[in-house]
């Protein structure tokens, strides 16, 4: 057999400073609370050390946003929509550069980082920058009005990503942000802010405060914030839920998932063999609408789970820069100790654990690609969202077993079916309480097309002329 | 023994003219004659297309606008809720699964029954101190046929196909979120329809709290529910206290939605905001005073609508 010899990118593209201020009115500036470090996951190097943002810079930021507010969603959409433009271009011109810093924040491979992460951002700038001067036929009526000052919390696992789809329909619909990032991933999202001084956006208009919790907190509680939109854990969605309640805020919450992806004996196995890795272990199962339970049908689960051994045991798991690499690193020592936790308590439990023979660096948070066969649907390996590149496999023989399985969760986030059979297909795709529904295919976004998801994985859509509606007074 | 006393024979008396308005009370024709007695009405819950008593037994006195006692409203419990909701579950399979078409002539189907029993909503709703009853019912039928052609429409205005970049088919449709709770306004009858149509005609089933204070032509519309091929358990009226009702509605684990257009108390409403939280639930929120005659537009259809979006490739 052949060796992969390394393919490392270049970090040169990238230059990072030893420390960074918030992003408040166009400008950076000094936080007031305890700054953090950020690290390299890949191998726990301090990349930088980043502002903490206490309540009353997040204030600042408020109101910065409050008064570049009057002025943003005052001008015409056309030329909201050139602004939107450019931030798009600027994107495209500095992919590289963004993408290196992604993968090097969040341990992310490259390869996703750069062929999947940046083209999708900023495809979201360019899709959204098309609605700002066309919002009246909408169908959210003649002439609708933006919402406000929308706060925005994002998490670690798509930083720029999360940023786009957050940022892109808030500023096109006329509305000014104050995003908060993850605090294991802010570096891309400051530079997100510099390209906004290179497009010449008012100060103001986006604002980015980094910190913790609490940061984000103070963001989603300032009573000056109309519009809340949260991607993140349940639990979190949760408190946000019962935080705004009576506060007449508008909020959008994109939360946790336990998708099932389910494979009928019909199905053009390679393909579904595929589709299953990319499912779970794209982003190293960073993804909330993971296909974490794999429902296989009884009759070729042993043919399946043979395929998808042999298809691990060639997946590269290491540096993320280099572009040969197929799973990264965990985003953090907190991530990487959960995902122990739930795979060492599914053996306890009595399901079986299998991975690939696979070399784990030294330094760094890592994880092996991880399958676990004799789940039962009480296991909480089965119930609990992992977040980590740990699969469960369960069993069915009907069609409605399936469906009854893939529904028995509280989550609704998305689903895959793997049949060559159309009427199937449809017939599952209805039955499925999920936002998103891939057959024969997983892990596709597109900005035109709306995400979300059903009961407790959230409510509101991102994408699409949905999309629209969370920053429009409607 | 007393003699029995004669009385208002409650709202849904024969003796009642076209416009609503009850007719001169029966006088006593003289000691000799004795007089009919009218046949009261037990107004009950309405669960699973059944009208139980509450299981706990109680109840609550109805008065008119002049004080005068209508009859005794069952006080729903919280067993009452759960049952309700454990209906309103068990319906949604069918009632989401059936074709808009039907759904559609199911709700023009309500429009008719409540048509034809014009005249007896017109008097309960005149005992309640409604002003223009005739008005009031009026637009309670039309709005039910507004909903009822909104069955098969609204997933092509709410629904589209996503041209993504990339060979795949990827259309995204509107779908009913699941079981909601409905705090009906104080408007017994056009703010239950304006309430319960939107909800039901998109294929969502639901528990609904009537108006507290006149609840009677409520059941009395659960009545022609029950009479218009509408499935049992698609909607399920309780009457009762709001306070106590609402924050168990919004804190049961299977309900998906609450719809709070009846709480005026703002303490109850972010009591039960807070309790919806829990898993999540899907909140409209109190609409203040609103005008249920005006235009309601297609708010309230797509407050209860997910959207699904479904991927497959065209590659061949």
């Amino acid at each position: 057999m052949f060796e992969y010899a390394p393919a490392p990118e270049s970090r040169d593209v990238v230059g990072i400073r030893p420390s960074y201020g918030l992003f408040i009115d166009g400008e950076f500036v000094d936080g007031t609370g305890t700054p953090f470090k950020t690290v390299n996951p890949a191998s726990e190097e301090v990349l930088a050390e980043v502002a903490t943002a206490s309540p009353d810079d997040v204030d600042r930021a408020v109101r910065a946003a409050r008064k570049a507010f009057g002025g943003w969603s005052a001008l015409p959409g056309s030329e909201r929509a050139k602004y939107l433009f450019r931030i798009a271009r600027i994107i495209q011109e500095r992919s590289r550069e963004l993408a290196v810093l992604e993968s090097l924040d969040n341990g992310k491979p490259i390869r996703e980082s750069r062929d999947v992460d940046l083209p999708l951002v900023a495809a979201h700038f360019f899709y959204y920058a098309g609605w700002a001067d066309k919002l009246g036929y909408a169908g959210y009526g003649a002439d609708p009005r933006p919402v406000g000052v929308a706060g925005q919390v994002i998490p670690w696992n798509f930083p720029l990503l999360m940023l786009a789809w957050k940022i892109a329909p808030a500023l096109a619909c006329g509305n000014t942000v104050v995003l908060k990032p993850a605090e294991t991933t802010p570096l891309t999202a400051l530079l997100f802010a510099e390209i906004c001084r290179q497009a010449d956006l008012p100060p103001g208009v986006v604002n980015i405060v980094t910190g913790a919790g609490e940061t984000g907190a103070a963001v989603v509680n300032h009573p000056d914030v109309d519009k809340v939109a949260f991607t993140g854990s349940t639990e979190v969605g949760r408190q946000i839920a019962r935080s705004v309640a009576g506060s007449g805020k508008k909020v959008t919450l994109e939360l946790g998932g336990k998708a099932a992806n389910i494979v009928f004996e019909d199905a053009a196995l390679d393909q579904a063999v595929e589709g299953i890795v990319n499912g779970i272990f794209f982003n190293q199962g960073h993804v909330c609408c993971a296909g974490s339970r794999l429902l296989v049908q009884e009759s070729i689960e042993a043919e399946l789970l043979d395929a998808l051994k042999r298809r691990l045991g060639t997946l590269r798991l290491g540096d993320p820069l280099d572009k040969n690499t197929d799973i990264g690193a965990i985003n953090s020592a907190a991530q990487l100790a959960r995902i122990r936790e739930l795979s060492d308590l599914g053996e306890a439990e009595g399901a079986e654990r299998w991975s690939p023979p696979c070399a784990l660096p030294d330094k760094g948070f890592w994880f092996p690609p991880t399958i676990f066969t004799g789940v039962a649907q009480s296991h909480r390996i089965a119930r609990e969202e992992v977040f980590g590149p740990v699969l469960s496999v369960l069993t069915f023989r009907t069609p409605a077993e399936a469906v009854e399985k893939a529904n028995n969760t509280p989550f609704g986030l998305s689903a895959g079916v793997w049949t060559e059979k159309g009427s199937r297909i449809l017939w599952m795709a209805s039955k499925l309480r999920a936002g998103v529904v891939w057959a024969n295919t997983f892990n596709r976004f597109d900005p035109t097309s709306p995400f979300g998801g059903y009961k407790e994985s959230g409510y509101g859509r991102e994408g699409g002329r949905h999309g629209l509606e969370a920053y429009l007074d409607v | 023994m007393a003699e029995p006393e004669l009385t208002r024979s409650g709202a849904a008396g024969p003796e009642l003219t076209e416009s609503g308005a009850a007719e001169a009370e029966p006088t006593r024709s003289g000691v000799t004659e004795p007089a009919r007695l009218a046949v009261r009405k037990t107004y009950k819950l309405y669960i699973g297309g059944a009208f139980p008593r509450s299981e706990s037994g109680r109840s609550y006195p109805v008065t008119s606008s002049e004080g005068d006692f209508l009859a005794n409203a069952s006080k729903a419990s919280r067993k009452d809720a759960r049952d309700a909701v454990t209906a309103a579950r068990k319906a949604f399979g069918g009632w989401s699964g059936a074709t808009p078409y039907n759904r559609g002539q199911i709700l023009y189907r309500v429009a008719e029954m409540l048509e034809s029993r014009r005249a007896q909503f017109a008097a309960e709703l005149a005992a309640t101190g409604t002003a223009d009853p005739g008005r009031v019912v009026d637009a309670a039928v039309d709005r039910l046929v507004w909903y009822a052609g909104w069955s098969d429409k609204i997933a092509a205005v709410a629904g589209s196909a996503n041209p993504v970049a990339g060979p795949y088919f990827n259309l995204s449709s509107p779908e009913p979120t699941g079981v909601v709770a409905v705090v009906a306004p104080d408007e017994p009858l056009l703010g239950l329809v304006s309430t319960v149509a939107p909800v039901i005609v998109t294929g969502n089933t639901c528990v609904v709290i009537a108006s507290e204070r006149a609840p009677l032509p409520s059941i009395t519309l659960a009545e022609v529910l029950a009479t218009s091929d509408l499935p049992g358990g698609v909607v399920n009226v309780l009457t009762g206290s709001v306070r106590e009702i609402a924050p168990w509605l919004a804190a049961h684990m299977d309900v998906n939605a609450i719809d709070l257009a009846g709480v005026a108390d703002e303490g109850l409403a972010v009591a039960c905001e807070e309790a919806a939280a829990e898993n999540l639930k899907r909140v409209l929120r109190p609409a203040g005073a609103a005008d249920w005659f005006a235009d309601p537009g297609t708010r309230r259809l797509t407050a209860f609508l997910e959207t699904k979006t479904v991927w497959h490739p065209t590659a061949v």
